[in-house]
């Protein structure tokens, strides 16, 4: 009978491959509790993810999850957070990509390589606006389109939000109508025709939503 | 040789101008795509379903675009509900998490509240007592039992079987009635606590839970005579929102929308958590990633639910249920009063709370809508930096246009419905 690695050697195993690969693209690794981080460099980060999903020795087909820390110490570099799995392997791996919180929050779209980072990369948008760059339909998710306070889960954020909540009720409820749509949608069929042409023309000049 | 020549008199009909009714015979009338508007077959037509609509489960809105009755595209919109519990998190000691993991997914807040507890425990590399772990599967198998039974009901009344939701909601009502009495609480549990339990169960409370254990296939049964070979039920199911098994992985899909598309792969059973994998049980696994099959494993999921419990019930021996630890457990309040160290601790705790070194942990749990995931990442003080969630029906509705496409507009109701979605864990 052969020895199985555990998931901890597996995924050590992938660290070691990794760096043969990529060498200083990858960053700093670490263990807790039994689970490997691996930190990327954000200009390859795409490469070194695709190269784990397909490579035949690696297989990380399931992207567990796609989420972003924001630490207290304001020193510290943003991080967008990768959960990968290898069903095949039972082998986890975290990998992280740290973003300047001053400099432009941007990382590679991974929807080209697993469909499901779409609405986990939308959510982190949403909460902490990382933009992913040639993500197809990077709307917001949890709060609604028109939502103008910024980025709810980033520590600039204070907990109850940045305006008061009689603010917040008096232009929930001063919302235009055609907000609760997206052009997209208003424009499907003949929908979009049948506005009235006033509506229309915002809708063009994208002032859909917009609070007074 | 003569022909007899039939004449039939057809017709279609219609008003004419002058308000009287008129026979047209067939052939004559126009035929659709010369009617009224010419392009009819071509014109798209927008749907909004929800978010206040019974069969959205939830506050879930729906932009159909439709060609006829097909489905073109389908836009799912959420965050109805959304209430920040991952911000509110970061403000809160460990243990005042827990009451908020109750209200994501509320139709299994037990299962939520263990896994909570065991992402925090496997930050501090806490080990919980014998009794402890027990305790905890059998929650976590009853929420199994009564989040699929909710999803049996309510999907069986979206696809018109009104009778089979009454029973579920009996047997479901049961459970609720075991978890009333051993947490005080139907649906807001809170049941687990860093390194133990909220409470031990009331005395008489197994004898109640085994009756359950030993009644309940007798319900099953039932819905399996009603439905498996229910000729409605399969013309509605199989063959419809199909997803295979490479797709179902790339869409990182969990639970038994993973499990049905034909891919063995359980939490449990691979990375087993509270000693799973010494329970005896089956993960059932489909092979057409349909509806059907869908219902197929969940139906089969609760059958090995209760085998669980049952083993469960048998192992389950008295015995301490917290860790002897005072820097996690709150000292009993008769000591707290009269020893000067327990009280120093009670204080510590009840002040500053659990404190677990700085690090981060990702702690996946099989629940029942798919693998529910807690992310804690710490700094070594009292209150988690993030706490980040991996909800599994969030996951699994972002598949929704995938396996809506090409689907007839009912069809969208029934596949929405095998999703298994509860908004509570979507929106947060």
């Amino acid at each position: 009978m052969t020895a199985v690695a555990t998931p901890l050697e597996g995924a050590a195993a992938t660290v070691d491959a990794m760096r043969a690969a990529f060498g200083d693209s990858i960053g700093r690794t670490s263990q807790f509790a039994g689970q490997q981080v691996v930190s990327l460099a954000a200009e390859r980060a795409h490469e070194i993810l695709a190269w784990l999903q397909s490579d035949p020795e690696q297989r990380f087909d399931y992207l567990t999850d796609i989420t972003a820390v924001e630490y207290r110490d304001a020193e510290r570099p943003l991080e967008v957070v990768y959960q990968l799995r290898s069903l095949a392997r039972r082998v986890d791996l975290r990998l992280k990509i740290a973003l300047d919180p001053d400099g432009p929050l941007a990382v590679a779209t991974v929807t080209d390589i697993w469909k499901g980072a779409e609405w986990l990369e939308r959510e982190v948008w949403d909460m902490f606006g990382v933009t992913f760059r040639g993500h197809g339909d990077l709307r917001r998710i949890l709060m609604w389109e028109g939502y103008s306070e910024g980025h709810p889960l980033r520590k600039s954020f204070p907990l109850r939000g940045h305006r008061s909540r009689a603010e917040q009720t008096r232009q929930a409820l001063a919302a235009n109508p055609e907000a609760h749509y997206s052009l997209e949608e208003l424009s499907i069929a003949d929908a979009y025709q049948e506005l009235p042409a006033d509506m229309r023309a915002r809708l063009a000049a994208r002032e859909r939503g917009e609070t007074p | 040789m003569s022909r007899r020549t039939l004449e039939l008199s057809v017709s279609t009909p219609t008003m004419g101008a002058d308000g009287q009714v008129r026979n047209v015979p067939l052939g004559v009338a126009r035929r659709p795509s010369e009617s009224v508007s010419d392009d009819f077959g071509a014109e798209h037509m927008l749907v909004n379903i929800g978010p206040q609509h019974p069969a959205t489960h939830g506050v879930l809105r729906l932009v159909v675009e439709l060609e006829g009755e097909t489905v073109k595209r389908i836009i799912p919109h959420v965050g109805y509900l959304h209430s920040g519990f991952e911000k509110l998190g970061e403000y809160r000691h460990y243990n005042q998490i827990i009451p908020l993991t109750d209200r994501t997914d509320y139709l299994a807040p037990m299962a939520n509240n263990v896994a909570m507890a065991m992402a925090v425990e496997a930050l501090m590399g806490i080990e919980i007592t014998e009794r402890c772990r027990l305790l905890r599967v059998i929650a976590c198998e009853m929420s199994r039992i009564i989040s699929h039974l909710v999803w049996l009901g309510t999907t069986g009344i979206d696809l018109g079987a009104f009778t089979p939701f009454l029973w579920m909601f009996q047997q479901r009502e049961r459970i609720y009635n075991l978890q009333e009495s051993w947490t005080g609480a139907r649906l807001t549990t809170s049941v687990a606590r860093v390194g133990g339990m909220m409470a031990d169960v009331p005395e008489g409370w197994e004898a109640g839970l085994r009756d359950f254990v030993q009644t309940f296939p007798t319900t099953l049964r039932e819905v399996d005579t009603m439905f498996t070979r229910n000729a409605i039920w399969i013309g509605r199911t199989q063959g419809v929102g199909v997803i295979g098994a490479e797709e179902a992985i790339n869409y990182s899909l969990s639970g038994p929308m993973l499990r049905a598309s034909g891919v063995a792969y359980d939490v449990r059973k691979d990375r087993p958590y509270l000693g799973y994998d010494e329970f005896d049980f089956d993960v059932p696994v489909g092979a057409h990633g349909d509806i059907y099959d869908r219902y197929r494993v969940r139906l089969e999921e609760m059958t090995q639910s209760n085998r669980i419990l049952e083993q469960a019930l048998d192992r389950l021996k008295p015995g301490p249920v917290n860790v002897a630890d005072p820097r996690v457990i709150l000292p009993p309040k008769s000591r707290a009063m009269g020893d000067m160290e327990a009280m120093i601790f009670h204080f510590k705790q009840v002040m500053e709370g659990v404190k677990p070194p700085a690090g981060e942990v990702y702690f996946g749990a099989e629940n029942p809508k798919g693998e529910l995931g807690y992310y804690l990442v710490s700094d070594g003080t009292a209150k988690p930096v993030r706490w980040r969630i991996r909800p599994p029906s969030f996951i699994n509705l972002a598949a929704l246009p995938r396996l809506c496409e090409g689907a007839l507009l009912s069809d969208v109701i029934a596949i929405n419905a095998s999703v298994d979605i509860v908004m509570g864990e979507i929106d947060r």
